[in-house]
């Protein structure tokens, strides 16, 4: 099989291991829309765009965090054997991080949809916004998949995701908050792309790294 | 290869130029000359004492993610400890360098902690070793933590690298040179003083190399107790 077909085939899988087991998808929704609402009873209303973006953005990590923090922690010793035995590392790191960056994506979607109707959204340039999100979740899930692998092998002890995860991310938060705040001024893309840029770079940075570094943890 | 790393790090001669380098830094960085400029006035000759810690503290991580990518490849425990080590000297000069820079900027900018690049940049280097370090000590496996404390480090090393590197050139920096402050850049920086920090840098960055190796060499030796 081809690394394509393996990877495709893996986050079938995974897709479908979830589908059957919904509580993981249901936690994950409730833990964003409680953070939410945490937000809206302290903060009652954002008024400031750059407070509102900022607000959004640390919900989402959190809400990544809890997501992928799991991600190799809910396979069985034997399932893992088994992909071990019969994958190669690349297929299982990059069905993860492709996996994560879907689920990433829709739940960052929901979040968002939820976040604008509770507080006023004062974004002005909306696709440009989403098209943010996508990336801030391509960037944090594949971060935060490497991460979450580094900690499977280190006992397992999921307060280590946070602690490992969030100093890696600063770079990317920063950059995503940049570019989703001039969205959020409706700036034009002239002024935007180069951020963009600098977005899909350290994206492509990170799944490169986790494509090269994964088999040294994989092996035992 | 390794063997022979080992005599160049037993080598008298780079120790003793690290040791002419410093005391000529601390003699000409206090006595010699340097240009009346407004708002740092004296207080420019920090950059014998700030500046370099930067470039001591980068070359270390620079060591420690070199030895991380040979320990990967090549497997043996004692690139591991050189990697280790390297981020522990790393980290202690991040400290050095963020204690005098506070000082400094205490009596520039009025404040020890302001909103700048540089200095955000050094307190997320300092929270990515320090988590390094935990890392390190969750994992019991002396195997295990090295091939998984490589993996982290390479991985942390590049995003430190992004975040030190290139976010600071797309905002506004409160450091002198930069954002149209007075500063230390080629304009300024005569050549007096230019004669004293290209000394202070290899002083310090030698210095911390030195350093290193005596950790490693500590470790060794207590290695070899442990297990008589």
């Amino acid at each position: 099989m081809k690394l394509g077909t393996q990877v495709l085939t893996l986050i079938k899988l995974e897709a479908k291991l979830e589908w059957k087991n919904r509580q993981a998808i249901t936690s994950l929704l409730v833990y964003s829309l409680a953070s939410i609402y945490i937000s809206y009873l302290s903060f009652r209303q954002v008024l400031d765009p750059v407070t509102w973006n900022a607000l959004f953005w640390i919900i989402m990590l959190f809400a990544g965090t809890n997501a992928i923090a799991k991600s190799f922690l809910q396979e069985s010793k034997g399932l893992q054997f088994f992909y071990y035995s019969m994958l190669p590392p690349q297929a299982v790191i990059l069905s993860k991080i492709f996996y994560n960056i879907l689920l990433l994506s829709i739940l960052g979607g929901i979040n968002f949809f939820i976040y604008s109707m509770i507080f006023q959204s004062p974004v002005q340039n909306n696709e440009q916004y989403l098209i943010g999100l996508v990336l801030g979740s391509i960037g944090l899930s594949s971060t935060l998949t490497l991460v979450a692998g580094i900690v499977s092998k280190a006992n397992n002890n999921a307060a280590l995701v946070a602690i490992l995860g969030f100093p890696l991310l600063f770079p990317l938060l920063l950059i995503i908050m940049r570019f989703t705040g001039n969205a959020v001024s409706g700036y034009s893309w002239a002024i935007n792309q180069s951020w963009c840029g600098l977005l899909l770079l350290l994206n492509g940075i990170i799944i490169i790294l986790s494509y090269l570094l994964f088999p040294y943890l994989w092996k035992e | 290869m390794t063997s022979n790393n080992k005599t160049i790090a037993r080598a008298w001669w780079w120790k003793a130029l690290a040791i002419a380098m410093l005391v000529y830094t601390f003699i000409m960085g206090f006595l010699g000359e340097v240009p009346a400029m407004p708002i740092i006035n004296e207080s420019i000759r920090n950059l014998y004492f700030h500046v370099t810690m930067w470039m001591a503290m980068i070359t270390l991580m620079f060591v420690n993610v070199v030895y991380s990518i040979k320990y990967l490849s090549t497997g043996k425990l004692y690139d591991d400890l050189v990697g280790e080590e390297s981020a522990r000297m790393a980290m202690v000069f991040a400290g050095a360098g963020l204690i005098t820079g506070m000082i400094w900027a205490n009596f520039t900018w009025g404040a020890p902690w302001v909103n700048d690049p540089q200095l955000n940049g050094t307190a997320a280097t300092m929270l990515i070793y320090a988590a390094y370090f935990i890392l390190r000590n969750a994992i019991t496996d002396e195997i295990k933590r090295a091939r998984i404390g490589s993996v982290y480090g390479i991985f942390a090393f590049v995003m430190m690298f992004v975040f030190i590197m290139i976010i600071p050139k797309m905002n506004d920096s409160l450091h002198p040179g930069k954002g149209g402050n007075p500063g230390f850049n080629k304009y300024d920086l005569d050549s007096n003083m230019r004669m004293v920090f290209y000394p202070a840098v290899i002083g310090w960055t030698l210095f911390g190399v030195w350093m290193m190796s005596l950790r490693v060499r500590l470790r060794k030796i207590e290695e070899k107790i442990h297990n008589a």
